[in-house]
């Protein structure tokens, strides 16, 4: 008889543990990929360009709008496309970083101006300064939509053979440019 | 508002105000000022003396609200009511990728204006329903669908809760059959009533035909 009562009072006992440590375990599961979320950025968007030859188009140039641009004609180097606008506030907080970049010389720089009015725009670049070998407009946004553009400023990295091997969504900061960018840049460039 | 009335600064701001106004009524102007001074505009409403320009300014600026709404590139027509409520289908099954969480056909962003006029042209031009989200999904990715396609990445998001659901059913079932199982067998084990225990053991030992 005696035997029979601790054996059930075993079976309870370790049914209470359980119920008590499952709902502890389901609760710190749920706290931990929430803790994780925090972290994410929703809009950074994961781009369907990266691997893929870049976009082609011509463009006119903002300096001269006679003439053209197109991506072609980057072949053999590492560059950047940088897309901005003068009504983006973000690209002016990334802006001294790609000054500082072009005064270096360490990757040309071709700017994608995005949906804005070319007078102003170059009126921008004259009081930022203009890091970029030239500017290309896109007024109406049409090629920006073969870019997968969504919101300025958005930084691509293509390599020698003209595939996108990067982009970078939103503001370039110190670390984002150091520890992410640079080191991409860098090793493109060593490959022949 | 009388303490912003009595200030000079704001009658100053309000009376520029009401002679921009009078010397011409050009709405973005009254908008500006608005945007500039609207404590001022406020302060206006308390003034009895200029009542009659209160008014007006106010009924012109109601009536001139249509005039704020964004001017968009005139939209091609679409040839058939078909094809329009095709269209009108689409753009409420793509994403608008600046207010994420918005359909094309919603949302107010000057992309989406852009992408809704891209999407019309390739259903003016006979494109394919699948053929125009798979044109957005080379350069968007999958994000840029409102309803994400099944395959083993998103097996987890389409299938999950099903799981989940089917997993809950299962163990309110179990859990179920075990407490009616347990009233029926813990009766004589239950602990701390030894006493009740015994006595009813005696009770059926009594009752053994001897």
């Amino acid at each position: 008889m005696s035997s029979a009562a601790t054996v059930a009072d075993q079976t309870n006992k370790a049914k209470r543990a359980w119920q008590f440590f499952l709902p502890l375990v389901v609760f710190f599961t749920l706290v931990w990929f929430l803790y994780q979320g925090l972290f994410l950025n929703p809009r950074e968007v994961p781009s369907a360009l990266i691997g893929k030859p870049a976009p082609q188009f011509s463009l006119p140039i903002l300096h001269t709008p006679g003439d053209k641009f197109s991506p072609a004609s980057m072949k053999g180097k590492v560059w950047l496309l940088n897309v901005w606008g003068s009504w983006c506030a973000s690209c002016r907080y990334e802006h001294p970083l790609l000054n500082d970049l072009a005064k270096n010389q360490v990757v040309p720089i071709v700017g994608f101006n995005w949906k804005d009015d070319p007078i102003a725009a170059k009126g921008w670049l004259a009081k930022y300064g203009d890091p970029y070998r030239l500017s290309v407009s896109d007024i109406d946004g049409r090629v920006a939509i073969d870019w997968g553009v969504y919101g300025a400023p958005e930084t691509f990295i293509i390599d020698k053979a003209g595939i996108v091997r990067e982009k970078h969504t939103g503001p370039i900061d110190a670390k984002v440019m150091n520890e992410k960018l640079l080191p991409i840049i860098r090793d493109l460039q060593k490959v022949m | 508002m009388t303490i912003f009335f009595k200030t000079r600064l704001l009658t100053g701001a309000y009376r520029h105000f009401c002679s921009k106004m009078s010397a011409s009524i050009r709405v973005c102007e009254l908008f500006k000022m608005l945007v500039r001074y609207p404590p001022a505009f406020v302060a206006g409403l308390d003034s009895a003396k200029h009542i009659l320009q209160k008014y007006l300014c106010a009924f012109i600026f109601v009536i001139a609200m249509p005039a704020f709404a964004q001017l968009t590139t005139p939209l091609q027509p679409l040839p058939s009511p078909e094809l329009a409520l095709r269209l009108k289908k689409l753009e409420s099954e793509l994403r608008c990728l600046v207010c994420q969480n918005q359909t094309l056909a919603d949302s107010p962003a000057g992309l989406a204006g852009d992408l809704r006029r891209e999407v019309r042209s390739l259903v003016a031009s006979g494109k394919t329903d699948a053929e125009i989200k798979d044109f957005l999904r080379v350069r968007y990715g999958d994000f840029v669908l409102y309803n994400p396609p099944v395959d083993r990445k998103t097996w987890v998001l389409w299938f999950g809760p099903f799981v989940l659901l089917g997993g809950g059913a299962f163990i309110a079932f179990w859990v179920g059959r075990r407490r009616r199982f347990l009233a029926l067998t813990t009766v004589a084990a239950s602990p701390g009533d030894d006493a009740k225990t015994a006595r009813a053991k005696a009770l059926l030992d009594d009752e053994t035909p001897k």
